[in-house]
């Protein structure tokens, strides 16, 4: 019989992921290790995890990996990239760790064209430390620190990373998927999958921000966050490309 | 062994090179940037890396990056921007990193006059960061001294699997002196301790399958067994890691307490009050960090009239340590400059001469 379908060798046999139920984070991962597998390379490759709901990652994954402390991921895998240039090198983070505490290492690896890849979820919101407000919370999206919801008089817009590292010259890849459903997971991978091989051929900074839930925080079920996020997050957050040298 | 006429700064970073740093990471901050300066120049023509961080926290957290990866590493910076990298150096503790922080002391609290001070003692010996770690904290009174410091520094860092700290104030930073630089290590060293240091604690990849190593999860006897373990490696420095140079002390009076430049603008003192018949000496500590207690307990308050703190802080940091050793058994004063003003020698023999005359 022909094995069509496996674990990727990236995530722990007998591991679960502790993630909650109808968390995008599991889809996430099962691409990442996917795309580890398929390129060949999860034997040199080494992890970089942020701060959040990400670190629940280091439990879950067979591969090298540590840990930085909150928003600093991109800097330490510069560092760790440029001493060990043979290396496959990624960060994964999330919103608050990298677009609030961690915007300006994020603003200036990518200046500085880093050759990493940089597996950025947006959720909208803090997840492990219980729902407050993150820089990518929605007008109106209400939060444990915005009880009222957000207020762009109080707390400003949303912050929109691929339209600001846009802005820089530096930055080879970015791209904006979801994986909210099939076709969108297969989009999702496939953009994780360039990204990877950008680093390969030595390219430079390659970023894919996935936009995700939190049915935990957001306070709904996993399948009303799905209708939520058509309507809201991603009229918000538009999908597509941002950057991509290989097309200019 | 190779003779120069060097800047404390840059001799620092040639030390640095030579003992095999090929990663350093800093950012621009008054009186230590010809430290960053001279390794942008001279990293290139070692085959290192040197990053400008665009913070002193992005910049410690490279160098925390490189040290996973078994490169000997360093960062440095002064007074306000050290306590921006205590969130790494608190990191770089836990996740035992062997790296070297060199901190360059300016005035202070706060940003400070950007001349040079002592005003870090508590700092870089109490509470630097978060969580309760230690540093073995190097204090050199020349260039020389902060030469050899330097190179052997990751040798240091390396057997303890802890971050050690130069800590110098600004006029060792500045000051230019005649030095013997010690010679390069040899390229197979370098690859050799990177790999070697790499296996032992770095999370890279194996070719004997995957082993995944997480610091922040993975400890010998759960969280509380590293805090011990932690513990137990401080305690034993008390025992074995102490350096303290004793001046002119065997027929002493008056001892003074200083440590870097204040030490040896006093030994300058002493010259003059034993010219003068005053029998002064001085107990100095080259490490701060484990202190030298048994160095200070062992005075007999029977033959010492006084002890002398002499340092460039307001209030004195380096005395409380002092005082703890002797249990307060001898009465102490103080001479002291602060917010950036050099000690000057006639104030300690005249205050060394007005405690000898009572």
């Amino acid at each position: 019989m022909e094995k069509i379908y496996t674990r990727p060798s990236y995530i722990r046999e007998g591991a679960t992921s502790g993630f909650c139920p109808g968390c995008m984070h599991s889809t996430v991962h099962k691409l990442v290790g996917e795309v580890l597998d398929e390129l060949g390379i999860v034997n040199k490759t080494v992890t970089v995890w942020g701060v959040g709901c990400c670190i629940l990652g280091a439990g879950y994954t067979t591969h090298d990996s540590f840990g930085s402390p909150h928003g600093r991921a991109c800097a330490v895998a510069s560092a760790y990239k440029r001493t060990n240039p043979d290396e496959i090198v990624y960060t994964y983070q999330g919103d608050g760790d990298l677009a609030s505490i961690g915007i300006a290492e994020t603003i200036y690896a990518a200046n500085r064209g880093e050759n990493f890849t940089v597996i950025f979820i947006n959720n909208s919101t803090y997840g492990m430390t219980g729902g407050q407000m993150a820089p990518t919370t929605l007008v109106g999206q209400k939060a444990t620190t915005a009880p009222f919801g957000r207020d762009p008089k109080q707390h400003g817009y949303p912050v929109h990373v691929c339209e600001l590292l846009a802005t820089l010259k530096a930055p080879y890849y970015l791209e904006r998927v979801t994986c909210l459903d099939a076709p969108n997971v297969l989009k999702a991978k496939k953009a994780i999958k360039k990204a990877f091989q950008n680093q390969i051929d030595g390219k430079g900074f390659s970023l894919v921000e996935i936009m995700s839930n939190c049915p935990t925080n957001w306070g709904m079920a996993p399948l009303e966050t799905l209708e939520f996020m058509k309507e809201n997050t991603l009229k918000e957050f538009p999908l597509g490309v941002y950057r991509d040298k290989d097309a200019e | 062994m190779e003779k120069r006429f060097m800047k404390g700064a840059e001799a620092i970073a040639e030390a640095a090179v030579r003992a095999g740093c090929r990663f350093f990471a800093g950012y621009p901050i008054t009186p230590q940037n010809e430290i960053p300066e001279y390794f942008a120049r001279r990293m290139p023509e070692v085959g290192g890396v040197f990053l400008q961080g665009e913070s002193e926290v992005a910049s410690i957290n490279m160098v925390n990056g490189a040290a996973f990866g078994g490169t000997r590493s360093m960062t440095s910076s002064s007074s306000c921007g050290i306590s921006l990298k205590a969130e790494g150096v608190s990191q770089a503790a836990t996740d035992h990193l062997p790296i070297v922080v060199c901190s360059v002391m300016r005035g202070g609290p706060g940003v400070g006059p950007i001349t040079g001070s002592q005003q870090d003692y508590w700092q870089a010996t109490k509470a630097h960061g978060n969580g309760g770690y230690k540093l073995l904290v190097f204090t050199p009174e020349s260039v020389q001294e902060a030469v050899d410091m330097t190179y052997h520094a990751w040798d240091y860092a390396e057997k303890y699997r802890n971050p050690v700290m130069i800590l110098i104030d600004g006029v060792i930073g500045v000051m230019m002196e005649p030095i013997e630089l010690p010679d390069m290590v040899s390229d197979e060293f370098i690859a050799q301790n990177k790999a070697a240091k790499k296996a032992a604690y770095a999370p890279g990849p194996r070719e004997d399958g995957r082993k995944e190593k997480h610091p922040i999860n993975v400890s010998d006897g759960g969280p509380m067994g590293r805090n011990h373990a932690d513990w137990m490696k401080y305690e034993g420095w008390k025992e074995n890691e102490t350096d303290v140079e004793f001046y002119q002390t065997d027929d002493a009076e008056l001892i003074i307490a200083a440590y870097g430049i204040s030490a040896r603008i006093a030994k300058s003192a002493i010259g003059i009050l034993r010219s003068e018949g005053y029998k002064v000496g001085l107990i100095r500590p080259k490490r701060v960090y484990p202190f030298p207690t048994k160095a200070f307990a062992d005075l007999c308050p029977k033959k010492i009239k006084g002890i002398l703190d002499v340092e460039m802080s307001m209030p004195p940091q380096l005395a409380e340590d002092v005082d703890a050793a002797t249990k307060g058994a001898i009465p102490m004063e103080y001479c002291l400059t602060s917010y950036g003003v050099i000690m000057n020698r006639d104030d300690i023999v005249a205050k060394a001469k007005e405690m000898l005359n009572k």
